[in-house]
This record gives structure tokens, C-alpha cells and sequence, in this order.
């Protein structure tokens, strides 16, 4: 917090301090690789590495110092009305919450327009269905993860409950639609509902013993039961068919009308040529819709005192608990909707993938899921769809960037840095912007004109 | 009778692990009141720096001795983990102090996700077998051709955890750091009026975990003989499960906890089924906090409003 610029000396021995941390975290991990050699594990040197690591971090430090130094300054120089708060000294309030106002407003229906068109738009410019079947692959990715977030959303965003478990609802809703296709040879369209149900159910029968626990222990006690699911899927054979999982799951039909050529397929009743893709339209088309279901259930809910009693349950538990509000019950819907999403979500996994095992629904699919709510502003339908596009698109955009092949050299894969970057993002995200990227929040109801309210005035978590 | 004393050893040793594990999640949970969840990767990147010391030192400068080599790749991980625990401490916790109260776990599970998948890129995704160390034992008693034995490594297990918890609790309570820890964990603004650092206090307190963690993790290679990158979540969960069985903020609690985990795991793989072991740890872990959140040990929480 000093106003002065800190004399070069200084700056430098602060980044020297820097860089001598970052070289005692990468020695060994970083300076030694070993590999399995003809005689046992065999070490391979990369100083040259931990070099270039060490001056990045040196660098770095260096740049970050000066930024904030120059910021420090300027604030010194303008005495802002409200030193109180830092936040507030360091943005200009009203015209940024306007802003973000209209962001908030208009940033879904262009996300859904965008996502409508998609298909189109691929397919006009690449010339064609079938190469365009990367990017409607990638969209229907993207719209998943989507779904997830909003389902998770409502637990986590809306009622404030850090669900770590989530994807267990996500393996039920896969598991149920696989299980009662190739058991009982129920089409889709069936299970699809039964699938929701029964994570519902889930939902319910998990949440109830827990849902007394708060904040912390909630969530550990969710990434256990999550667990349980998941090793209980592996070691169940008879029924799962463990870690192998289940294969040959039946394919999406178009309400009862087979996607295949002949005269009885999907084409001949439209009356189009046959074309493979029109199953990967239909399935992009399917995941949107239950993403807008999600989406569009969870904002009428929140106009209702269900929708209420979360958001006010996310504020203040004690207060609620004051005000006549039955905590139990109030946690207890938003966890078995959102294990309702969870499930529908699954059953559509199954489907697209035709194969399901336990591998799918493992922690890291909970942690990657939490991550899309949190950096999407807990409660935010649009930042949760922001964030997912940037999460799940990007490492893909990442792949396909050939300069960066030819800064880190031929081997370099961006899809090994993935999670790390995932890691880093959520850290960098709670230290930054700890209510996400749309972090204002308009109130669901107000008295007169409705307004943003800045983050710096939404507490969170005194319960 | 024979397994049932082989079991109970195995399990003492498998819990001495837990327990040396347990007491860094303990630890910053007195302190802080937060779950430290990239713990266990901490204990995952001590066996990554104890496997690549050991093979240096074998290798490349030629020490024979097991016993040299043993203590000096103890103290140089444990060393190199104090760092780890408190750069983590320093970039990912420390600036969300006052923050809402969810941030400190969110973040902790970006470092739990960023320290696992760093060591896959480092090091490589596959299994690394080390080469067998500190073979042989004693037969303690036979019959019926079935032998309970105490190999070496078990009693190294249980001798370097004995003699660090002793050091530790000797640090704890008779050393004025330990009196800073303890008045921090009781009130941590009135500990600052009376002049307490606190930031250094909670940084020292995670410095503390990870060198407990980087002998866990030291062990942990000795014992098993391979490590992965992945390695560092069950194990990570088994341990918070611990402290918390043992009630979380006790140290003592950490420790019995540890244990009772520990054997838990042996007798369930050994009796019942081996597949389900890890089933047995989670169902413990949610039983538990359901049930009796305070623990074995833990004070009961007192809700301040």
C-alpha cells in the first residue's frame, strides 16, 4: 500500500525473493523428470527449465509490482470519496453496475440466439454438414457443461449449498437411461423423464441426512457420497458392469422415428436426403433445449417464494430460520432440483456417447462443474454460460493455435495444461473477483426501480 | 488370531501414515476454520520430491547407506514441502481472509487441481515404481505356515512417527510459538491485541502440516514403493476423515483418529472386502459428520450470532 514507487533496488531483491521461492518449488519436481527405463526409474535433467520458469516468475513480479505501484499512485493523487472501502476507491461504481446491468439483461437471449444459429452457421461456413461436425460436436460439449452449470447452479448459486457431489446425480441420470434401454429396451423419450426422477430421488435421499451440516462440511460430506456412487458403479459388476461400464447404449431417435436411411428413418418422413449428420443436429437441438429448460425454470423459480427462501437462505441461514422460513425443506428442493437437471443432463450423456463408465463421474467432472458456476458469478445464468464456453472451448481454441506449437516446440499439447490452468483460474478467480465474472446482482424483488447492486455490497455466508 | 495380529499391525503402521497426514488438516482447521483440501496434494508432491531425492542420491552421488540416505532425503523433503505449504498458503489463502466464506475451500480445491495436474505435466501420468528398499523383517510367531511378521519398514513407520509426534507436541505446548498457535486458534483478534503475529502464525501453523505431510509422504513412498500423481486425493480424504473422526482441531484426535482409520482399512480389506475398502472410508467420513460432527475428541461447535 505504498503510495512512493518502491527504488529499484528494492523492487528488484522483492521479484529476486520471487524467483528464488519459484526455483525451491521446482527443485526436484521440475529440474529432474524421471521415466521408466530398462533399469527401473531413470532421471533426466531440465535445468534449462527451471531457468526459464525462475526469469518468468522474476519478470513477472516485476511487471505486477510496477502496475500496482502506478495504481497506488494514482489513487494517492485522486482522494476518492470512499477510502473505507478499497474496492469502491478502485471503480468508478454507478457507470460500471449500469453497464453490467444491461449485460446481465441482454447477454442470455444473445447467448441463446448465438446458440440457436449455431449449427447454421457452421455449416454455411464450412461448406457443409459434415465438416462442420467439429464445431456442432464442440457446441454440444459446451451446451452439456452449460446444463450441468445451471443445474449446479441452483444449488450452489441460488441456495448457496457447496455441493461437491454433484456429479453423482449427473452418473444416476447416465446410469438409469443406459440401465433401462438395454434392460428393458425403454426408448429415450421414456427415460429421459424416469432419469430426472430418479436422481430427484437421489437428491432427496442423499440431502436429507446432510442437510443440517453447513458451509464446509456440507461439502465434504457431498464429495463422499459422490465417491461412494462412483466406486460403487466400479465394483458392482453384475449390475454396472464395472469399470468397463456399459456399452451399446440404443441411439436418440426423433420421437420414435429412427435415425437411419431406408424408408421407415428420420429422412424419408421429412423427406431429405440421408445424412448422418441429421442425428448430431438433432442431438445439438436436444441438449439446447433441456440447457433452456434448466435456464428457464430456474428464473421463474426464483420469482416464487421457493426462489426467494434460497436467495435468502444463501444470505443469511439464521435469519431465514427467524423469519418462519423451513430450512430443511427449502435446502432439501433446490438440492433435489438441481439432482433433477443433473439426471436429465446425464441421460443425455448417455445417449450422445452410447457408452457410459464410471471413469466419466469422476471428482474432477464435480470440481470442473463447481468451477463453471463459481467464475460464472454464483447465481448468474449468463456468466455460468460465459464460463463454460471459455472452459470447455477454449483448451479446444487452444489446440488449434499453431503459433504456440512453434513457441514451446512440437510436442506441446494445450490440452495437458488444461486443468491446470482450470486450477490456477479458480484460485486467481476467488483472489480477483470472488463473486465471478457478472458479480452485480439485481434483486428478484424490489420496491420502486430495480438496480444492480454491487458486489462489494453482497455479503455472503453470515449464517 | 495369526491375521488377526498381522492386520493389526499393518493397520497401526497404514494409520501412522493417516494420523502424521491428519494433523496438517487439524491444524489449519483450529486455526482458520477452513478445510485445507489441497492437503493431500501437498502429501502428493512430497512423495514426488522424496522419490526424485532418493534416486539422486543413490544414483548419481553413490550413497550405499540406507540409513544416510533416509535421513538426508527426510530433511531435504521435508524442507522443500514447508516451502510448498507455504507458497500455498501465501498466494491462495492468504489474500481471501475476510472473504465470503466459501472462497478459502473453492480456492483450495483450484490448488488441489493446479498441484495434481502440475506433477502430471512435470512428471508424467504413469505409475513410478521405485526400487525395493529396506527389505526383510522380523518373524515375530508361526504356526500353522502362517507367519505374522514386523517387516523393517513398519517399524521405521512406526518409530519416525512416535518420535516426530513427541517433538511436535513438545512444540506445540511448551515452545512460544506453540502458545501463539494455540491463543490464534482460541481468538484470533484478541490474540493480535496481545501482540501475537497472526499471518505469521497461520503461515508457520501450514509450514507445520506440510513438513508433517512431506514424512507422511516419505513413508508412503517406502511403503508402497510406487507413487502417481493421483495419489494424493484418497489418501487426502482417508486423513481428513481421520481428523475429523478424532474431532477436528485436536491434535491428539488427529492422531487416534489416523489410527483407528487405519485399521479399520486393513480389517475391512481383510475380512470383508478389499474392493469396497475405500467405500468403508467415505461412508466413515459422511457417518460421522452426520452423526457426531464434534468427534471423538473435538469440542462442540457453539453457533455465535
Amino acid at each position: 500500500m505504498a503510495a512512493a514507487p518502491a527504488p529499484p533496488a528494492a523492487l528488484l531483491k522483492d521479484a529476486g525473493l520471487f524467483a528464488l521461492v519459484a526455483f525451491g518449488l521446482s527443485v526436484p519436481i521440475v529440474s529432474y523428470r524421471t521415466d521408466l527405463g530398462a533399469s527401473g526409474l531413470e532421471l533426466t535433467p531440465r535445468w534449462g527449465l527451471v531457468a526459464s520458469l525462475c526469469a518468468a516468475v522474476f519478470l513477472l513480479r516485476i511487471a505486477q509490482r510496477l502496475v500496482l505501484d502506478r495504481r497506488a499512485a494514482r489513487a494517492a493523487r485522486t482522494p476518492a470519496p470512499h477510502q473505507a472501502s478499497e474496492a469502491a476507491s478502485a471503480e468508478p461504481k454507478a457507470g460500471r453496475s449500469l453497464s453490467q446491468l444491461g449485460l446481465s439483461r441482454l447477454g442470455l437471449p444473445l447467448f441463446v440466439g448465438f446458440a440457436l444459429t449455431l449449427p447454421l452457421v457452421a455449416a454455411l461456413a464450412t461448406g457443409g454438414l459434415s465438416p462442420a461436425r467439429y464445431w456442432i460436436d464442440l457446441g454440444i460439449l459446451i451446451l452439456t457443461y452449460v446444463m450441468l452449470g445451471w443445474g449446479l447452479n441452483i444449488v450452489v448459486g441460488l441456495a448457496g449449498l457447496l455441493d461437491l457431489g454433484y456429479v453423482a446425480f449427473y452418473a444416476v441420470g447416465a446410469y438409469s437411461y443406459a440401465l433401462l434401454s438395454t434392460v428393458f429396451g425403454l426408448s429415450f423419450w421414456i427415460c429421459l423423464p424416469l432419469a430426472g426422477l430418479f436422481a430427484g430421488l437421489w437428491g432427496v435421499m442423499l440431502g436429507f441426512p446432510v442437510l443440517r451440516l453447513r458451509g464446509d462440511y456440507l461439502a465434504i460430506v457431498t464429495l463422499a457420497f459422490g465417491e461412494i456412487i462412483r466406486l460403487v458403479l466400479i465394483n458392482w459388476g453384475e449390475v454396472t458392469g464395472g469399470s468397463a461400464g456399459i456399452t451399446s447404449i440404443p441411439r436418440a431417435t426423433f420421437f420414435g422415428v429412427p435415425f437411419k436411411a431406408g424408408p421407415d428413418g428420420f429422412s424419408a418422413l421429412v423427406g431429405l436426403a440421408f445424412d448422418p449428420m441429421h442425428r448430431i443436429v438433432f442431438l445439438y437441438y436436444l441438449i439446447l433445449a433441456l440447457a433452456l429448460i434448466t435456464s428457464l425454470v430456474t428464473l421463474r423459480l426464483r420469482r416464487l417464494p421457493i426462489g426467494r427462501a434460497w436467495e435468502a437462505l444463501r444470505e443469511d441461514e439464521i435469519a431465514c430460520r427467524a423469519l418462519g422460513i423451513d430450512t430443511t425443506k427449502t435446502k432439501l428442493t433446490a438440492f433435489a432440483l438441481g439432482a433433477m437437471f443433473g439426471g436429465f443432463a446425464g441421460s443425455f450423456f448417455a445417449v450422445r456417447q452410447g457408452f457410459v463408465s464410471p471413469e466419466s463421474f469422476n471428482f474432477l467432472e464435480s470440481a470442473i462443474i463447481l468451477a463453471i458456476v463459481v467464475l460464472g458469478g454464483m447465481g448468474s445464468q449468463f456468466g455460468v454460460a460465459v464460463a463454460a464456453v471459455a472452459m470447455v472451448g477454449g483448451p479446444e481454441l487452444l489446440r488449434n493455435l499453431g503459433f504456440l506449437k512453434s513457441v514451446f516446440g512440437e510436442g506441446f499439447d494445450p490440452n495437458e495444461f488444461r486443468l491446470l490452468l482450470f486450477g490456477l483460474a479458480m484460485v486467481a478467480m476467488m483472489i480477483w473477483r470472488p463473486r465471478g465474472l457478472i458479480s452485480d446482482r439485481i434483486p428478484t424483488v424490489a420496491l420502486g426501480r430495480r438496480k444492480a447492486i454491487g458486489k462489494d455490497l453482497v455479503r455472503e455466508g453470515h449464517g | 488370531m495369526d491375521v488377526f495380529v498381522q492386520q493389526l499391525i499393518n493397520g497401526l503402521t497404514l494409520g501412522s501414515i493417516y494420523g502424521l497426514i491428519a494433523i496438517g488438516y487439524t491444524m489449519v482447521f483450529g486455526i482458520i476454520g477452513m478445510v485445507n483440501f489441497a492437503h493431500g496434494d501437498v502429501f502428493m508432491v512430497s512423495t514426488f520430491i522424496a522419490l526424485i531425492l532418493f534416486l539422486l542420491l543413490t544414483a548419481w552421488l553413490g550413497i550405499s547407506s540406507v540409513a544416510l540416505a533416509f535421513l538426508l532425503v527426510l530433511v531435504a523433503t521435508m524442507a522443500l514441502t514447508a516451502l510448498w505449504g507455504f507458497a500455498v498458503e501465501r498466494i491462495a489463502y492468504r489474500p481471501l481472509r475476510g472473504s465470503f466464506r466459501l472462497a478459502p475451500l473453492i480456492s483450495a480445491i483450484g490448488v488441489s487441481i493446479f498441484l495434481s495436474n502440475f506433477v502430471q505435466v512435470a512428471q508424467g501420468a504413469r505409475n513410478k515404481p521405485t526400487p525395493p528398499m529396506l527389505e526383510g523383517g522380523f518373524t515375530l510367531f508361526a504356526s500353522d505356515g502362517y507367519a505374522v511378521t514386523l517387516s523393517y519398514k513398519q517399524i521405521l513407520i512406526m518409530a519416525v512417527t512416535s518420535v516426530l509426534l513427541l517433538g511436535f507436541w513438545y512444540l506445540v505446548q511448551k515452545t512460544p510459538f506453540g502458545r501463539a498457535q494455540r491463543a490464534c486458534e482460541q481468538d484470533r483478534k484478541m490474540a493480535a491485541l496481545l501482540g501475537i503475529d497472526v499471518d505469521r502464525t497461520i503461515s508457520l501453523t501450514f509450514v507445520l502440516g506440510a513438513v508433517l505431510a512431506a514424512v507422511a509422504g516419505l513413508l508412503y513412498l517406502l511403503y508402497y514403493g510406487v507413487v502417481s500423481f493421483s495419489d494424493g486425493f484418497v489418501p487426502g480424504v482417508k486423513a481428513f476423515t481421520a481428523a475429523v473422526l478424532g474431532g477436528i482441531g485436536s491434535l491428539p484426535g488427529a492422531v487416534i483418529g489416523g489410527l483407528i482409520i487405519g485399521l479399520i482399512e486393513t480389517f475391512w480389506s481383510a475380512y470383508f472386502s478389499i474392493e469396497y475398502k475405500d467405500v468403508a472410508a467415505f461412508s466413515i467420513l459422511a457417518i460421522v459428520l452426520i452423526f457426531m460432527p464434534s468427534g471423538l475428541l473435538g469440542r462442540a461447535e457453539v453457533e455465535k450470532v
